[in-house]
């Protein structure tokens, strides 16, 4: 699935968050988005999954979308958004519930969640019991349930430490070798973004407007290779060169505010 | 290899200083001060330090206790206000978590509630009494009347800021993936906002207890208000503290049994 953005703005009374924003998510991709801190990287995201109403502009999703989707438009969160009083396989069974499966089905999505994340040790714990990557797996192996055919992604790394990350960058690889669900991927992280993205965002401080656009041109499964070292640095470097100015730029505007 | 520019000092141990400031658990100092108390209580009586009449010894409250209990009067008075409580907390709790719901999730309710609310929380509900005897009539109905309205109000105050706490990011995730309003606000507000309304059943309870004491001290021939103020009219002091002591085990009881519903419901916690 696709999605296309067309002059999009959103003000918040009278801050305006995001202007003349066009950009199309492609079919299978990865986009990431980098910005300074409150540029509207969350914004353009809660529009894109239509949870947040924007002032002006259209969002428009195309294509097809894999069988048995029951929520094309999908996100996974940077808190993970678990109901602290259900348990993991009750959280997962949370987003099928309200749809008429049969009983049968239902547990062989929650189970098939479960598993591919390693979860299924866990399936009775509560939220409270697991550790901060386990409980992002929850918030992965819940969104794969309903079989999306886009995922939108909100700094879903941020509120882990960096060997946890790690090791959830792994399951992303995974999951996107597997199903090539198209993502948008917002993070503060230019790692993350060389790692996971097939294109790059970069949005400007505040009112975010579309910097740049950069194609990392290395396969994904590619990129831990020597080969791919040159390559990744120098669009490294670019991306650094985009954001450092407008970072410092906001941070200097957040301390005036 | 060592820098022989810093000066050399001995080796020294490092001496603790993190002592004190944190709370430890003494079990039987709260007994113990119990213990102490009764002593001394009961002993300046048998000293002839206090008449017994303005404040009877322990052992007397006892007995008055234990006499109440043998021919029944106890079960009728404490039969009496726990209808009373049961009937006027339940009907304020019910009324007041569907007004409190109502708040909490419409903005017009919200914007009509809020000043009602504030104008009406501060009148002492005991005060009203009086009007609803003569509405209802001196019976039950004014007395239910009285525990319910004081009962009301906390309990909507409770219930609209229980639901402002659910936090936003749960709700926004539930409608990201198209769980239907009905459900939102059964699986995802209910539960969220129980803590809060299960912390303001317990200042319902006592404010209950309040109430049923005082409407029942106003007019009523049974209850353990009526009973309090019966026995303080004919000076019967062992027996007027053998009831405090009632309405004080009640509102134990009664906070034990909301604690175990806490315990149990908010396991998740
Ligand atoms: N509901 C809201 N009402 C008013 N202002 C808001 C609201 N949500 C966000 N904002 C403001 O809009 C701006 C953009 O917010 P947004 O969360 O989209 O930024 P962001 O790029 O995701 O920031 P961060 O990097 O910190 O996550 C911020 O200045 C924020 O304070
Ligand atoms: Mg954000």
């Amino acid at each position: 699935m696709r999605l296309i953005i067309k002059d999009l703005c959103h003000r918040y009374d009278d801050l305006v968050v995001l202007e003349g924003i066009d950009l199309t998510v492609r079919e299978g991709e990865v986009l990431a988005v980098i910005g300074p801190s409150g540029c509207g990287k969350s914004t353009l995201l809660g529009i894109a999954g239509g949870i947040v109403a924007p002032t002006s502009g259209t969002i428009e999703t195309a294509g097809a979308v894999p069988d048995g989707c029951l929520n094309p438009v999908t996100f996974i969160f940077q808190d993970f958004a678990l109901l602290p009083w259900r348990s993991v396989e009750d959280n997962l069974a949370l987003v099928l519930e309200h749809h008429p499966l049969p009983a049968a089905e239902r547990r062989e999505r929650i189970e098939a969640g479960l598993r591919r994340m390693g979860l299924w040790d866990f399936r009775k714990a509560l939220p409270k019991q697991l550790s901060g990557g386990m409980r992002q797996r929850v918030g992965i192996a819940r969104a794969l349930a309903v079989r999306p055919a886009m995922l939108l992604l909100d700094e879903p790394l941020s509120a882990l430490d960096a060997q946890t990350r790690e090791l959830l960058m792994e399951d992303f690889l995974a999951l996107w070798q597997r199903e090539r669900t198209t993502a948008l991927y917002v993070t503060h992280n230019l790692d993350e973004a060389l790692r996971l993205a097939d294109r790059v965002v970069v949005l400007s401080r505040r009112p975010g407007r579309l910097r740049e656009i950069v194609t990392i041109e290395e396969p994904r499964d590619q990129r831990l290779q020597p080969s791919a070292q040159a390559h990744l640095a120098e669009v490294r470097d670019r991306l650094w060169h985009l954001i450092r100015a407008e970072a410092q730029l906001a941070d200097r505007e957040i301390a005036n505010a | 290899m060592p820098d022989t520019s810093l000066p050399v000092t001995p080796a020294q141990p490092v001496r603790f200083r993190g002592g004190g400031f944190t709370v430890r658990t003494h079990r039987w100092a709260a007994l113990l001060a119990f213990a102490v108390l009764i002593a001394v209580w009961e002993s300046t009586n048998r000293f002839g330090l206090v008449s017994p009449l303005f404040l009877p010894p322990p052992s007397a409250v006892a007995k008055a206790l234990g006499a109440m209990v043998a021919d029944g009067s106890l079960w009728q008075h404490l039969k009496a206000s726990l209808m009373r409580i049961g009937v006027g907390w339940a009907m304020g709790t019910v009324c007041g978590m569907a007004v409190g719901f109502a708040m909490g999730i419409g903005s017009v309710a919200r914007a009509v509630g809020v000043p009602l609310v504030s104008a009406f929380f501060p009148i002492p509900k005991i005060a009203l009494l009086p009007l609803f005897i003569l509405w209802f009539g001196i019976g039950e109905p004014s007395k239910f009347a009285t525990i319910g309205f004081g009962v009301f109000f906390p309990t909507v105050i409770a219930t609209y800021s229980a639901i402002d706490s659910v936090p936003r990011n749960l709700i926004r995730m539930a409608q990201s993936f198209g769980l239907p309003w009905a459900s939102i606000l059964r699986k995802i507000v209910l539960p969220g906002a129980l803590p809060g309304i299960l912390a303001g059943f317990r200042i319902t309870a006592s404010i209950a207890l309040i109430l049923v004491v005082a409407a029942e001290m106003i007019g009523a021939e049974y209850g353990i208000g009526a009973f309090v103020l019966t026995a303080g009219n004919l000076m019967l002091t062992d027996q007027l503290l053998a009831g405090v002591l009632v309405l004080s085990l009640l509102g134990l009881a009664i906070g034990t049994v909301l604690s175990i519903l806490e315990r149990r419901l908010l396991k998740w916690r």
